[in-house]
């Protein structure tokens, strides 16, 4: 079965053309001789979402199976029937940002999803509970980051904070002169500034009418 | 024998189902009326195995004209469902039951998920109030396949189960296809109901553009124009969309030279002068070099599977890519797209090429393709003193069976030799698992493709030893239905793939790589009712193959292939495409 079978044929891989050219991490290409790497930036997002059960795990576990980096997630009911706002704060370099809204806008329960412009309106909650040695004190604080006691002891004082997360970093900070025993943050929460959508579909001020599912076109 | 199986066996009765209407299900029940979405979606086929949970489905099938497999294993029934829809071009469907039954599946669904098959799972659930309880042959079965499916569905209730189905069917089909499953508690399949599923619709929310945006038809028009070394890359998206001929024209029409991927194979016809095969880490050097030089590649319907790409540093380095794709989500995932298309394949490529004012003039580039097609033949040595050679197998089946013959395969060696030396021309004719490369995928997606197929079509199994010993109880389910499939083994005593790269990155220590001690596969083939054969020299080939093709039931052919074959070309793993090895020395 020798006939004229000569096997594969052809220059080695050293003696061939190759190109130049080379593409980055994230398939770009780019110039070779100056490498460039997207730097990671804050993205929010806002989904409104059927509420049915099993989509925060379902939005949680794509996060987790894709590799996106999840700084916190909120999920609450709307004025809608049946539809809840999901927000999520993702740190990610800009095409993974991309990445992450079009696999959200792939999920069946996700009825539309959109990225918050730096001008949108954001919050946090967060329940401290320091040492209730010093109550004056802690008052003061609570009061310089217009907190509100909610639980004031003998032990313990609970207090609750609500701001953008740099106020809320800065106020865990002051407070832990006081021996901070438990916290709980909220993670943020947002909406799109004055009268634009915070989604893709949404009529703001018309509460009540359903969000229409947005068709994600690239 | 029951009365029922031997009804499904019997050829008068599927011979019947062309000429009446069928009757449809009369809905009484959850069960009935699940059966009735599944007619309603023209369902004649589903592959199954049955289990407590799932029972008031499959007795609700008792009286439907649906057609019934039974396989010999869940995953069986999910691989065969996905051939099914392969071949048919429209979803496939699957049962099991709770449990064991449930994550069976799991592999074949993942698989689908994988290479974007239609496919709708339906698994049997415990009685809603007994969910969570660790019941007997409870799984979360949604929680498990979340992540391999499209969607999932736990039916909340008899009336609206149906409806639900039919969501499910559709959506599998949407868009870019891929798997579904619906999680049917007992309780919810067992009571009462008469309302009728609706006519099945995708949901809302997960409709598909299929028409591209004019600014981005017009973007990718213009850039192909300027194009001096313009490249087709045709992906199973192709395929799926049934977009070959509009591809073809394209192709032809404007003189573009066509890539595919292992999944695109088909979509150009291999033996078509512009066409270079399939690309990337065992692709041919003529394709693997045009995707180097190529300074537009118009990729259609692919996502840039590592196994294509090589690493992405060195992809198609010096291109501009057009990306046309049905799913957002894959323009620019792996490889960022200068000119996304958004849509339909067929669609977008007829938009496209009515925006183009002219083709891109390529003369030259055209000619350095089909010179590389001499450079780098596709070829195999075969000298008196070694032992039968594999790819000569491929060559022989091919040789002998007719042009659009179905082809399904395991994963390793003989696939890739299986993709290499033979010559397809038409789509829906390879049939094999690429993302997922799932080990004994072959013989179950034999017999879904066997039962999609009409009945004068071939179906050849291409396997390997390692893949075949993986699902070798599907080959009961053939004897049983009689299904006309012929098996060749290429049996090299390995788990070849590996043993390979054992030799080549691991020094040569076979570690758990040696199948010497598999059966006998021609009197295991004949233990279960079907003809089996062992085949050692060249000589033997064409006659036992003929032998073989013309027994009208399932026949495996164990060919003892020479061990020390390897599979070239061979991109390493994230190595650059164009520096493609020819032999191992080269790695």
């Amino acid at each position: 079965m020798s006939d004229n079978r000569t096997g594969l044929q052809g220059p080695a891989p050293d003696e061939r053309p190759h190109p130049d050219g080379r593409r980055n991490a994230q398939g770009i290409r780019i110039d070779p001789e100056a490498e460039s790497e997207h730097e990671p930036r804050r993205a929010v997002f806002s989904a409104i979402v059927e509420d049915e059960p099993g989509v925060l795990s379902r939005v949680a576990g794509l996060a987790a199976r894709r590799q996106f980096n999840i700084e916190s997630l909120t999920v609450g009911p709307t004025t809608v029937d049946g539809h809840s706002r999901i927000t999520m704060v993702v740190e990610e370099p800009e095409p993974g940002i991309d990445q992450i809204e079009k696999q959200l806008a792939k999920l069946k329960p996700v009825i539309s999803v959109g990225e918050l412009d730096d001008d949108a309106v954001r919050t946090e909650l967060v329940l401290l509970k320091v040492r209730g040695e010093d109550p004056d004190k802690v008052h003061a604080v609570t009061e310089m980051y217009d907190g509100r006691t909610l639980d004031a002891g003998s032990e313990t004082i609970t207090v609750q904070l609500t701001g953008d997360e740099r106020k809320i970093d800065d106020a865990v900070d002051a407070f832990r002169r006081f021996g901070i025993i438990e916290i709980a943050r909220t993670g943020q929460t947002a909406l799109a500034h004055g009268s634009k959508k915070t989604v893709p579909g949404e009529e703001p001020g018309t509460s009540g009418e359903p969000t229409k599912p947005n068709t994600n076109t690239q | 024998m029951s009365e029922r199986t031997a009804a499904t066996t019997d050829p008068d009765a599927t011979d019947a189902d062309d000429d009446a209407a069928q009757t449809p299900t009369e809905v009484t029940s959850g069960s009935t009326a699940v059966v009735r979405a599944l007619e309603n979606a023209g369902v004649e086929t589903a592959f199954g195995v049955q289990g407590g949970a799932i029972m008031p489905i499959y007795d609700a099938l008792y009286h439907s004209d649906i057609r019934h497999v039974t396989m010999a294993h869940e995953q069986g029934a999910a691989h065969a469902a996905d051939a099914y829809g392969v071949v048919r071009g429209n979803p496939g469907v699957c049962l099991a039951t709770s449990g064991p039954g449930a994550t069976n599946l799991v592999t074949g669904i993942a698989d689908a998920n994988m290479d974007s098959d239609a496919v709708l799972a339906l698994t049997g659930q415990v009685p809603s109030d007994m969910v969570g309880s660790d019941a007997f042959q409870e799984t979360d079965t949604t929680g498990v396949t979340a992540p391999i499916t499209k969607h999932n569905y736990f039916a909340s209730s008899p009336d609206t189960v149906g409806d639900t189905v039919g969501e499910a069917f559709a959506l599998a089909a949407e868009g870019r296809p891929g798997p579904t499953l619906v999680d049917l508690p007992k309780d919810v399949s067992l009571n009462e109901t008469d309302t009728e599923p609706g006519p099945a619709q995708p949901p809302e929310t997960c409709r598909a553009r299929t028409d591209p945006a004019d600014s981005q038809v017009e973007a990718a028009a213009r850039a192909i124009e300027r194009a001096e070394k313009p490249l087709l890359l045709f992906g199973g998206g192709v395929v799926k969309a049934d977009a070959t001929e509009v591809a073809r024209q394209f192709a032809t029409e404007h003189r573009i030279p066509v890539v595919t991927t292992m999944p695109g194979i088909g979509a150009m016809p291999e033996d078509h002068e512009l066409c270079l095969s399939w690309a990337g880490m065992h692709g041919t050097g003529y394709a693997n070099m045009a995707i180097t030089h190529t300074d537009c590649l118009i990729a259609v319907g692919t996502r840039f599977d590592d196994r294509l790409t090589g690493g992405i540093d060195t992809f198609a380095p010096e291109a501009e890519v057009v990306h046309i794709d049905i799913d957002p989500a894959e323009i620019s995932k792996n490889v960022h797209a200068d000119y996304p298309v958004v849509g339909d394949a067929g669609r977008a490529i007829e938009r496209v090429d009515a925006e183009l004012d002219e083709g891109p003039d390529a003369r030259e580039w055209v000619d350095q393709c089909l010179a590389w097609k001499d450079e780098y033949p596709m070829d195999y040595a075969a000298p008196d003193n070694e032992p039968l050679k594999p790819q000569f197998v491929v060559e022989a089946l091919d040789e002998a069976t007719p042009d659009e013959t179905i082809v399904t395969s395991g994963v390793g060696q003989h696939q890739m030799w299986a993709a290499q030396y033979w010559t397809f021309t038409e789509p829906r004719r390879w049939v094999s698992s690429h993302g997922l490369g799932t080990m004994g995928y072959g013989l179950p997606a034999a017999i879904g493709a066997r039962v999609a197929a009409d009945d004068d079509e071939t179906v050849v199994c291409v396997d390997g030893d390692a893949s075949f010993l993986m699902t070798i109880q599907e080959l009961s389910v053939a004897v049983r239905e009689n299904l006309d499939i012929t098996v060749a083994i290429l049996n090299n005593e390995y788990i070849g793939m590996v043993r390979q790269w054992q030799d080549a990155f691991f020094e040569g220590r076979r570690m758990a790589a040696g199948y010497d001690w598999c059966p006998q596969f021609d009197k295991l083939a004949e233990a279960f009712g079907a003809r089996g054969w062992t085949v050692d020299s060249y000589e033997e080939v064409p006659d036992v193959i003929e032998e073989a093709l013309a027994y009208d039931g399932p026949s495996v052919i164990d060919f003892h292939v020479d061990p020390a074959e390897n599979v070239y070309p061979m991109v390493s793993s994230g190595g650059a495409n164009g520096k493609f090895a020819l032999s191992e020395d080269q790695l």
